[in-house]
């Protein structure tokens, strides 16, 4: 019997995969938990069951059949006598009570009961930890919290390792410090009165058991509870610090952060020192054993140890400074580190170094007594750090230094020599993250020339994002006297001529190196312009990237120096002028003599532009004000107001640059209203079919257009809400009817209609689906009269569907766009190739020629999957090309920059000739920004991969850049 | 009590010739053979007659161990196994079997071939001494024989140095050998776990000394190279063939190839270029970077650098050659600077110290015009040196803080010194006791140091015993606090165990003693025997809540197995003599049963 009704089951399911996917669901749900039992019966060996209770989690329950489920699951485990099978009941019982929409409270005493006859320690701790799945899921439910508390107060006694693990781990989800435990006194009848301990004393007292992972699990409960928002006391400071000399490195490693958190909570307590008699804060205590940490054995205790230094912030600088410090001696006698050498000898005015042997030679006698091998407290743990063997110690060091650097500026001057030392590492990405860092503390720090130096020697380096990291880096240091700056230009320039790709990068920086030091500047002006009091010089040769280069420097600082404009000679006059125009963002306006007029023009307009964005608001506002005044769109004179307005919004969007984002949307979105007006105008509404085919073309481009430009909103802008997605979506399903109603006049055939039809509904239904919440919005439009209509549209023929939808167009009104906050449009530029090169590159037929890519994208959302790059040749060829997720860099908010390569190849062509790059953004309808909601129940057990091909169409990011390739036949 | 005997046969406040024999449950190990690089006498080798006055070394070592392959750690080597004669297994690591015979075979090459000495070991005895070679893995537990346990800890320092501990029983000794606490271009740092062994034997050759940042080092060794270079300048790094010289290399390959340079980096060929196929394949042994790059390209490979010929000298242009050996008493290097010391463009490098005498102590001073031997040591000219001479230390031992380090890592419970200076030493020697509070041992060669150990003696206990003992403890077993148990210890057959005495009686076939006390109290009590009696009876109840006390209608109260009976003489009604009987096992309970009833009974 129970073998058939399991087959009628699978038949059943078999039906309803063909079904439409909603009615599948009401189909299998009774089938489930009926599978379950009947599985469960038919098992005859524990292998069979475990099969069974495997296949069944990977299938989602519906919250309604889960306590149905549950209690299937319960009998099971009653009459189950195998251990493997009980521990996966358990431990479905946990997955199933986190499924969404359930509350698992009816389930709470059964999960209690089963504890208490349960023998197999394996089995106790999947059930604690079923209860401690249960207990997170109803917080709030302080009686049934205050059950499990107890029922882990119980168990805490166990003598396995797990069971113990799983009691703290409840107690630190669960405990509660404001109503205090009852210790259970059931152990011992009589032997102790019953006393009352709070969680936190409980939990301590596993600081100590004999487990290394029991010890764990009570400090990692510990911290739990601290996140939990529980103040921890103090007395655990001590019992903390003892297990950070533990011998099992996960202990320590918990211990770590233990302190840490203590070490937040009590700074400014006071503790004493061992051994003698002194006292100090507490957060110098834990600072100082944190850093003793940053040499412990196990690289994972060490990473944690420089990571949490990093956010100790209130530590004394006393004790800061230490970090750095570590007393050279040889042979006794004290020497002095090479940065302390390298600070004497800068101050001496003597620079040179380390010529002789003996050059380091130690000077004075230590005081044996005096010299502390092993320091209890911070000596040198920076120093231990930054010269770890993993580069996670090394990297996590040097944000540490970063972090403590940028709240201590006497701290940021020390750590400059160690720092600027982490520019030789051997692992790029450390490296690269100590520039960053530089760069971050660089506001409170001024390099000396023999660290400009070391800094700059970088310069040469081969990769490209180290030389830029640096020369971010040196557009926020400040120097200190006029040869440094002498000393960076001619390595820039080095740099310059060696790697001619940096030519921006390296502008850029010399712009903020000019702006930064007028006054250094200034007494080398002459020099770097060539120019002599009494001969006249050559005049440069303007097309040179190294005289645009020195020329940025000094208009830079020519900026805020007005006596450097007397030193210029007249083509340096006439540079300006070119360059000012050429590359208006690295060249400042200057005030020059004899140009006032220029000036003071140039400078009104800037500032008409600047001063006014208010303004510019109120005039969006008012401009939308005005078109939403406008009810019908059809009165003479609305349309014209529309093109107005589109006009005066695209203007704004040129002038105004924080609100192009917001007028362009709105310019676009009128837009398409405006094409709908006109569409439905049109008078082929009137004609007879056969006559309109030539109305029909200019109508289906007009629907066309507006679909295009419905998904540009849609995907091009940042920062909408769903209000206005809503709202694109209703004119572009307002566009899909147009089209529909236009196929069923142009092509009788009912079939392809009827396909058509069925779509549109389906369109229809989804809109529903997403925008439910919006639709008290659209009073009067066109998708409310359409859902009023629903349930006649379903059941109607195609072309009586077709004729309601005619009407409802015309009927339908015109719905207004609410403009939110902030938009930004994406944008792209593609910076190389730049599409001025008249010399074609050259490779062989057959062979792929690889063209670097350089670009940076704005306000575009998850590059990563949606920029592609399309190469166009003269034939019409299109190819796309992914980028790898590698090649897209982050170096700012809301900037992303794309290096990539893309291979290209073709046959064989006579001459050379041109082929088109741009950037497109891809997307796709279905996937739109409401992303659909997964099933939460075990995930990573459904095999669905989730689908990256969804991607439908595509729009263009960036303006194409023209390149001049030339494939050549191949030689036999 | 058991002790650890260590005797260094070499190394003992001194460096150079490691050898040190220990003795550890019974065993005797030797650890390292090497040879003093200083003499080229008989005292060269350790004075292995220490060991056996006479005959083979077999039947007194049970092994040799090996912790790399410096020529100070394993000279003596093919000597001791072959021309004294030991045929038992020596161990060292995979590199170290590998790379040692090469310079064990270059020392003879140099010692026979070019000094024409005679008595010295052969080729073919090399090859003899490496076949008793046994090899060990890092981590790996070796079992000597049934008792003696060795394990390799990686130790940095050269490429395939190792740290062991050497265990017997429950007693251990850790030997450091070399060894290097910061990491450098091509190794790790050194590691061990917290074994708390009851000896760690360390080397002490910076025990004076903390170094600085070897960041700073570097940068200027390569700020200096490029220097030269981009001045067209030539660059001469004498080294020897192995070990630091493969971290120059790195470090010089990586910096062209970050920073995109063409100058020429030459090797000199030879010894070197053997070793260097040796790093290739023991890539296990190096440090982080290189071991997850080797996938994309092994860092042993060089671009940049190309063997060298004697021709390229005179080429054009810029170039950085490494060459041997390095303290510029002879070979190529002297060559290579001799031609090149004229010309105040060119540079060389000394990146390791220079004994007295040679060419490069002489410039290192400052010395600018050097006096060339020919021959016979004829003077056949002078040589102006022009060329810049730069200092480097590149040196691969732990310093001070490092040795502090690895105790801290280790936790020995006594500490021996080695292969230092005596002077150093008895520094490191005071901040070690001063700071660990263990006491620290520095002995000179043939001097014995013996440590006492308290090795902890295992017993089979029986389960049943356990699960009783068990069953009557509080709820937790606590391994931080001791217990007592009840039972009896057999000791048979060279086997120890604890059984209950239930048992033992059993197995030895001995009969049940009982042991019983009798005490009796007296007490003024008004009231009748039985009444007494009774209020003895409700006495203890009311004091001994947890224990099981019965009142025996026949005149007696039992407390457990306590036996309390009350009589009272006829003259003296009043004086009531009470009689209390326990056994052995209730000894505490009768005394205090006995001190209680001695006090009087509550009115």
């Amino acid at each position: 019997m129970s073998a058939h009704i399991n087959h009628v089951v699978v038949v059943l399911q078999q039906v309803s995969l063909e079904e439409v996917p909603a009615k599948k669901l009401r189909l299998t749900k009774p089938s489930k938990s009926a599978a379950l039992h009947i599985d469960l019966c038919k098992a005859t060996s524990p292998t069979d069951a475990l099969q069974y209770l495997l296949s069944f989690a990977r299938r989602p329950v519906e919250a309604e059949s889960v306590e149905g489920v549950v209690r299937i699951l319960l009998e099971h485990y009653y009459k189950e006598s195998d251990n493997s099978v009980r521990l996966k009941i358990a431990s479905l019982l946990g997955l199933l009570s986190k499924t969404q929409g359930f509350a698992p409270d009816c389930i709470v005493d059964d999960a209690i009961n089963t504890l208490n006859n349960e023998k197999s320690h394996q089995v106790l701790a999947q059930l604690l930890g079923t209860l401690l799945i249960i207990g997170t899921q109803l917080p709030d439910k302080i009686a049934v919290v205050q059950r499990l508390i107890d029922v882990a107060c119980k168990h805490l006694s166990s003598t396995y390792f797990g069971v113990r693990n799983k009691c703290l781990q409840l107690l630190g989800c669960l405990g509660t410090v404001d109503k205090p435990l009852s210790k259970e006194t059931d152990a011992g009848p009589g032997a102790q009165t019953s006393h009352v301990r709070d969680v936190q004393s409980v939990i301590s007292d596993y600081f100590q058991d004999q487990d290394p992972r029991v010890r764990t699990a009570a400090i990692k409960a510990m911290l739990q509870l601290h996140e939990r928002g529980m103040k921890i006391q103090q007395t655990i400071y001590n019992q903390a610090c003892k297990l950070l000399s533990d011998d099992y490195e996960q202990v320590r490693s918990a211990a770590v952060q233990m302190v840490w958190v203590l070490s937040q909570l009590y700074p400014e307590s006071i503790v004493p020192i061992p051994s003698s008699n002194e006292e100090i804060r507490l957060v110098d205590d834990s600072f100082g054993k944190i850093c003793h940490m940053v040499s412990d054995g196990s690289w994972v205790v060490r990473v944690q140890a420089a990571k949490l230094l990093g956010s100790m912030h209130q530590v004394s600088p006393h004790f800061l400074e230490q970090t750095l410090d570590k007393k050279l001696m040889s042979d006794l006698r004290r020497k002095r580190t090479a940065h302390e050498r390298a600070k004497e000898l800068y101050a001496s005015g003597e620079f040179s170094s380390g010529r002789r042997w003996a050059d380091d030679a130690p000077k004075e006698k230590v005081d044996t007594s005096g010299v502390n091998l092993i320091d209890s407290g911070a000596c040198g743990a920076f120093v231990h750090g930054l010269e770890d063997e993993m580069y996670e110690v090394r990297i996590s060091a040097v944000e540490a230094l970063c972090s403590l650097a940028q709240s201590s500026p006497s701290f940021a001057e020390k750590c400059l020599d160690f720092l600027v030392d982490m520019f030789n590492d051997e692992i790029e990405e450390v490296r690269l993250q100590s520039i960053h860092v530089l760069r971050q503390i660089s506001t409170h720090i001024t390099l000396r020339e023999d660290q400009l130096d070391t800094v700059l020697a970088v310069l040469e380096d081969s990769s490209r994002d180290i030389r830029e990291a640096l020369h971010e880096l040196l557009c926020y240091t400040n120097v200190s006297t006029k040869d440094c700056i002498q000393l960076a230009l001619v390595e820039l320039l080095k740099n310059l001529t060696k790697y001619p790709t940096d030519r921006n990068s390296v502008w850029k920086c010399l712009k903020f190196l000019g702006a930064r030091h007028p006054t250094l500047v200034l007494p080398i002006v002459p020099e770097l312009l060539s120019t002599h009091p009494y001969f006249d010089t050559p005049e440069p040769d303007m097309d040179d990237p190294a005289y645009i280069a020195v020329l940025v420097l000094v208009f830079n600082a020519a900026k805020s120096c007005p006596t450097m404009p007397a030193l210029f000679s007249d083509h340096t006059f006439r540079h300006y002028a070119y360059l000012r125009d050429s590359l208006s963002h690295l060249v400042p306006h200057l005030r020059l003599p004899g140009r006032k007029q220029t000036a003071s023009s140039g400078l009104e307009a800037s500032g008409v532009g600047s001063g006014s964005l208010e303004s510019a608001q109120n005039f969006l506002q008012d401009s939308l004000v005005r078109v939403s005044a406008l009810q019908n769109l059809e009165t003479p004179g609305a349309q014209d107001l529309l093109e107005f307005t589109i006009r005066d919004l695209l203007r704004l969007g040129e002038l105004q640059t924080e609100l192009a984002g917001s007028a362009d949307f709105c310019a676009t979105y009128l837009h398409c209203q405006l094409l709908l007006t006109k569409a439905l105008q049109e008078k082929l509404w009137t004609m007879a079919v056969p006559l309109c085919l030539k109305q029909n073309a200019k109508v289906s481009t007009a629907a066309r257009q507006i679909l295009d430009e419905t998904y540009k909103l849609e995907f091009l802008y940042s920062g909408l809400e769903t209000q206005q997605i809503a709202t694109i979506h209703n004119i572009r399903l307002q566009a899909k009817a147009l089209q529909l109603i236009l196929t069923a006049r142009s092509k009788p055939g009912v079939d392809r209609v009827l396909g058509a039809c069925e779509k549109f509904l389906q369109d229809v239904e989804s809109f529903q689906r997403l925008f439910m919440t919006e639709l008290p919005h659209f009073q009067d439009s066109f998708v409310e009269k359409l859902l009023e209509l629903m349930p006649r549209l379903t059941t109607c023929k195609p072309l009586d569907l077709v004729k309601i939808l005619q009407t409802t167009l015309r009927q339908s009104g015109f719905i207004h766009l609410k403009l939110p906050e902030q938009i930004h449009r994406a944008s792209a530029t593609i910076i190389e190739p730049t599409g001025e090169s008249d010399n074609p590159l050259k490779f062989t037929t057959g062979l792929v020629v690889a063209l670097d890519i350089d670009a940076t994208l704005e306000h575009v959302q998850d590059p990563q999957t949606s920029v592609k790059v399309q190469v166009l040749y003269p034939d019409g060829q299109s190819h796309i090309i992914h980028p790898k997720p590698g090649d897209f860099r982050t170096p700012g908010p809301g900037r992303v920059r794309l290096i990539t390569q893309v291979y290209l190849s073709h046959s064989a062509w006579t001459e050379a000739c041109q082929i088109e790059v741009r950037l497109l953004l891809a997307y796709s309808s279905s996937s739109s920004k409401q992303s659909a909601s997964k099933p939460a129940w075990n995930e990573s057990m459904g095999g669905l991969p989730t689908s990256e091909s969804c991607i439908e169409s595509t729009i263009h990011l960036s303006k194409p850049v023209k390149v001049f390739i030339m494939p050549k036949p191949a030689r036999r | 009590m058991p002790d650890i005997k260590v005797t260094p046969l070499g190394a003992g406040q001194d460096v150079g010739r490691s050898c040190i024999l220990v003795s550890i449950g019974g065993k005797n190990i030797m650890l390292d053979c090497g040879m003093h690089m200083g003499y080229n006498d008989d005292r060269r080798f350790p004075d292995f007659s220490y060991i056996t006055q006479n005959g083979r070394l077999t039947e007194f070592l049970d092994c040799v161990i090996i912790s790399h392959f410096h020529l100070d750690h394993c000279g003596a080597l093919p000597y001791m196994s072959e021309m004294v004669g030991y045929d038992g297994p020596i161990y060292m690591t995979h590199p170290t079997k590998a790379i040692c015979p090469i310079l064990l075979e270059d020392f003879r090459k140099i010692t026979v071939d070019k000094k024409g000495e005679t008595n010295f070991f052969t080729s073919q005895m090399i090859k003899d001494c490496m076949k008793k070679v046994v090899p060990l893995n890092l981590h790996q537990t070796v079992q000597v024989d049934e008792e003696l346990e060795i394990k390799a800890y990686y130790a940095g320092h050269v490429l395939g140095a190792a740290m062991v501990q050497i265990k017997v029983g429950s007693e251990s000794v850790v030997y450091t050998g070399d060894y290097n606490m910061t990491p450098d271009r091509h190794l790790g740092a050194a590691w061990i776990d917290k074994c708390r062994p009851d000896l760690l034997i360390s080397e002490s050759t910076y025990a004076t000394t903390i170094r600085d940042s070897k960041r700073c080092r570097e940068r200027d060794f390569l700020k200096k190279v490029h220097e030269t270079v981009e001045r067209g300048g030539k660059v001469l790094i004498p080294v020897f063939a192995l070990g630091r010289a493969q971290e120059l290399c790195i470090l010089l390959e990586t910096f062209w190839e970050r920073m995109n340079l063409k100058a020429p980096i030459y090797f000199s060929t030879g010894l070197t270029e053997k070793a260097n196929h040796y790093y290739k394949l023991f890539i296990t042994w190096t440090n982080q970077k290189i071991r997850k790059t080797f996938v994309q390209r092994n860092m042993f490979e060089f671009k940049h650098i190309k063997a060298f010929d004697r021709s390229y000298a005179d080429n054009p242009g810029p170039m950085v050659v490494f060459a041997t050996p390095g303290m510029l008493h002879a070979g190529q290097s002297l060559l290579i600077f001799k031609k090149w010391a004229g010309n105040e463009k060119n540079m060389v490098i000394m990146p390791g110290y220079c004994v007295q005498g040679t060419v490069g102590h002489k410039i290192l001073n400052g010395q600018k015009k050097l006096e060339m031997e020919g021959r016979a040591t004829v003077i056949i000219g002078t040589l102006d040196v022009k060329l810049q001479v730069e200092y480097m230390s590149f040196s691969a031992h732990a310093d001070a803080k490092g040795i502090m380090q690895l105790i801290r890592m280790a936790e020995p419970r006594n500490m021996l010194l080695v292969h230092g200076e005596a002077k150093k030493m008895e520094f490191l020697k005071d901040k070690i006791e001063q700071e660990f509070s263990i006491s620290c041992y520095m002995p000179a060669n043939g001097e014995t140091t013996s440590i006492v150990t308290n090795p902890s003696v295992p017993v089979d206990i029986s389960l049943n015993l356990l699960k009783r003992e068990m069953a009557l403890g509080g709820p937790l077993p606590d391994a931080k606090r001791p217990r007592t148990m009840h039972g009896t210890l057999i000791m048979k057959d060279n086997s120890l165990r604890l059984v209950s005495p239930e048992q033992a009686l059993k197995e030895l076939g001995l009969s049940e003693h009982q042991l019983r006390f009798t005490c009796r109290v007296q007490l003024h009590d008004p009231h009748s025997d039985n009444d007494t009696l009774g209020r003895i009876y409700t006495h203890l109840k009311s004091v001994l809540k947890t224990y099981s006390i019965q009142h025996v209608p026949d005149g007696t109260v039992i407390v457990e197995s306590i036996v309390i009976k009350v009589t009272s003489s006829a003259e003296e009604p009043n004086l009531k003599v009470i009689l209390l009987s326990w056994s052995y096992q209730d000894e505490e309970l009768g005394s205090f049963l006995s001190t209680l009833l001695k006090k009087g009974l509550p009115s």
